[in-house]
């Protein structure tokens, strides 16, 4: 029964998905409020059903649905979607929306893509650590993607701006300082999630085999998305990094994450490998 | 061609480096220096018109030689040599004066094409001018006819649009850059009309804070007193830079005011907070390198005119099409002033009292149509004989070589009397 459901919720989250992206893009091209408000609900409605579906697929497995494939990326989608929502809640960025609900919907289909098994959890495994360390990495991964976002809004803009070629873009896409303090806000949360990520999966090692770091291949690739954060980090601190900089640095940090979701892990094994 | 001269000396931001200009330009008001004009011997009539852009004297004189060097040394004083003035200056007559005159009053001849001032400092002047006698026949008509031409060419062709829309276009995109212009401030370097058009426009959308920097303070004083902002010296430009987010360049300068070098120290210090400029000098006052710089953007007047999807060919257009309001109004002018000449004015006394003449013979001959050849010939004799006669008192009055009246004050006088058309605009 409750497979069934946990089934069915998927392939609803899917239409949604696709429906709130819909939304988004026609609002994109015509910039008619009541399109947005439309669109805002149905992205709201996605992540309450993203939180039913992983709570129900919490029921089907017993614990953190966060180890599969699917489930990260999944856990991944929820993140982002609430972060936006948060996001939004308490700024508005024009045209936001369109691109963090393209970026939703491309992960929702990547989770649809692999293999939705429920794959029982390693004895080891069974800890409170890892909703903690698991879930709070990933909470930081949807802030970065916010930023990330928020990064390529921002150049397309910029681009605009400098080569005074002001087109379709110029109107739609919010001021530059809007962007650049999206990003600073993503980035500085996103930061501050990473790091306490990191600290409990340090602890955790600690308890399950004795020390703090072990060179695992994920870890290593962890490290250098955190300092390629921390350098961001600290220039905007110091010098005032802002604006393209700001930007270029949020896309390749993304990539960094993106890398050491899947990269790291399908290419270099190690200890943090999906449940298969 | 009539024996006064309309004589058009001037200085504009084209011929003349600003500091030259800066040190003519009429601050005390125009009463005093029309004064002194009107008691330069020859001079007929006058009339001056200061901006901070433009000097433009119109004079009508017999004499126009010795006209033309006691009004350069009226307006550079003593402390220029004749030969250097004249590299500055350009002169004009009769319709090429008025031509020049026109295409000042349409704006064409501004450094921002288009833009409206002018027409309203041409007025004011002009009542300046009339309110102290100095201005008469001739002046006041080719003063009204240059209101006409600015009127047509507002009206007729797109060109001013473009000037109020470069100031739309630059709030847009700073608004772009900066999310809200409310608490930010501008620094207008030089204190020309179109700065202070572009400011005025800045402080209708709501900005915080005006700064205007100006190579002689007394000017920046002025211009910052209207715009309810601050006045600073242009050496305190760099200082200045670190605290403001738009900077509107329109200095006459016709070196680079500031350097991508200056302008990347300044961006370290502010540590890379956005900044805007805006060029719109001619020519440039910034480095457009300045663009390659991290959150620095920068429009000049072309960027801008782009902007507002004017392109360059729709704008040559418009301007041509004003060009072409010009000249036809000079001619209209050139024709009325044709017309103002004692020929041409006796030969229309004449048509016209011939025409009435003719026009009631043929009514009473109508009413008559008994009357034979002889006795129609001697009716028309008559009738001719009486309007010669009348006539005679007038075309001699015209034709007196009358130290008094000048000959366009008589011809004047004799076609508002006679209610003649202006000129020759029948022909047309």
């Amino acid at each position: 029964m409750i497979s069934a459901i946990n089934y069915y919720l998927f392939q609803v989250i899917l239409v949604v998905s696709v429906a709130a992206t819909c939304a988004y893009l026609i609002f994109f091209v015509n910039q008619r409020e009541n399109v947005r408000r439309v669109a805002r609900n149905i992205l709201l409605c996605s992540g309450i059903l993203q939180t039913l579906y992983i709570i129900t697929r919490y029921i089907l497995s017993g614990h953190t649905p966060i180890t599969s494939e699917h489930e990260s990326v999944f856990f991944f989608v929820w993140a982002t979607t609430w972060a936006y929502l948060s996001f939004r809640w308490r700024y508005t960025v024009k045209n936001f929306g369109t691109f963090t609900s393209i970026l939703i919907l491309i992960l929702v289909c990547v989770s649809a893509a692999v293999s939705r098994e429920v794959i029982p959890l390693p004895p080891e495994l069974r800890s409170w650590w890892l909703p903690v360390h698991a879930g709070i990495t990933i909470i930081a991964y949807g802030f970065l993607g916010l930023a990330f976002v928020g990064g390529c809004m921002y150049l397309i803009q910029e681009w605009e701006l400098k080569s005074k070629r002001l087109g379709y873009f110029f109107s739609r896409l919010p001021s530059l300082s809007a962007l650049d303090k999206l990003n600073n806000h993503c980035l500085t949360t996103g930061f501050i999630f990473l790091t306490l990520g990191i600290l409990s999966g340090a602890l955790w090692a600690k308890q399950i085999v004795g020390n703090y770091w072990r060179w695992d291949p994920k870890e290593i690739w962890s490290l250098i998305t955190w300092c390629i954060y921390l350098i961001q980090f600290h220039q905007r601190m110091t010098v005032g990094w802002r604006g393209k900089r700001a930007a270029v640095m949020a896309i390749i940090g993304f990539g960094a994450v993106i890398f050491t979701l899947w990269g790291a892990t399908y290419l270099l094994g190690g200890d943090h490998s999906y449940a298969s | 061609m009539p024996a006064e001269k309309i004589v058009l000396i001037g200085v504009n931001h084209k011929t003349t480096p600003v500091e030259v200009r800066e040190r003519m330009a009429l601050t005390e008001g125009y009463e005093q220096p029309l004064l002194q004009l009107k008691n330069i011997p020859g001079c007929k009539e006058c009339y001056l018109l200061s901006t901070c852009n433009r000097v433009e004297l119109l004079l009508v004189t017999d004499v126009a030689q010795e006209a033309e060097k006691a009004v350069t040394s009226f307006l550079f004083g003593t402390h220029l040599d004749p030969e250097t003035c004249k590299e500055y200056l350009y002169i004009y007559y009769d319709n090429e004066a008025a031509h020049h005159f026109f295409m000042v009053a349409a704006s064409l001849d501004s450094m921002i094409v288009g833009e409206a001032q002018i027409v309203g400092q041409i007025k004011k002047a002009y009542r300046h001018a009339a309110g102290l006698n100095c201005t008469g026949a001739l002046l006041n008509k080719l003063l009204h006819k240059s209101f006409t031409v600015a009127k047509r060419v507002r009206s007729e062709t797109g060109i001013g649009e473009s000037a109020v829309s470069i100031s739309y276009a630059a709030v847009q995109l700073a608004k772009k850059i900066f999310g809200g212009i409310d608490d930010k401030k501008v620094l207008i370097i030089g204190a020309g009309e179109m700065a202070e058009l572009a400011a005025e426009h800045l402080i209708g959308q709501g900005i915080a804070e005006v700064v205007v920097a100006n190579r002689t303070l007394s000017r920046a004083v002025t211009l910052a007193k209207r715009l309810n902002g601050r006045a600073v010296a242009l050496d305190e430009l760099a200082n200045q830079l670190e605290e403001v987010d738009i900077v509107i360049s329109s200095t006459g300068s016709t070196g680079l005011v500031l350097t991508k070098q200056e302008v990347k120290t300044i961006m370290r210090l502010r540590r890379n907070k956005p900044l805007f400029f805006i060029d719109i000098a001619v020519p440039r006052d910034l480095d457009p390198t300045l663009c390659d710089l991290a959150n620095v953007f920068l429009y000049d007047i072309d960027d801008l005119t782009n902007v507002v999807e004017m392109n360059k060919s729709g704008r040559q257009k418009e301007a041509v099409k004003a060009k072409r309001i010009v000249d036809e109004e000079t001619i209209k002018f050139q024709h009325w002033r044709e017309g103002m000449a004692v020929a041409p004015t006796i030969r229309a006394m004449r048509n016209k009292v011939e025409m009435i003449c003719t026009e009631e013979l043929e009514r009473t001959f109508t009413k008559m149509p008994e009357l034979g050849q002889q006795e129609k010939a001697n009716l028309e004799k008559m009738t001719r004989a009486i309007a010669s006669k009348v006539l005679h008192d007038p075309l001699q009055y015209l034709k007196n070589d009358d130290c008094e009246r000048s000959n366009e004050k008589k011809v004047y006088n004799l076609r508002n009397i006679f209610k003649l058309e202006d000129g020759k605009e029948k022909e047309n």
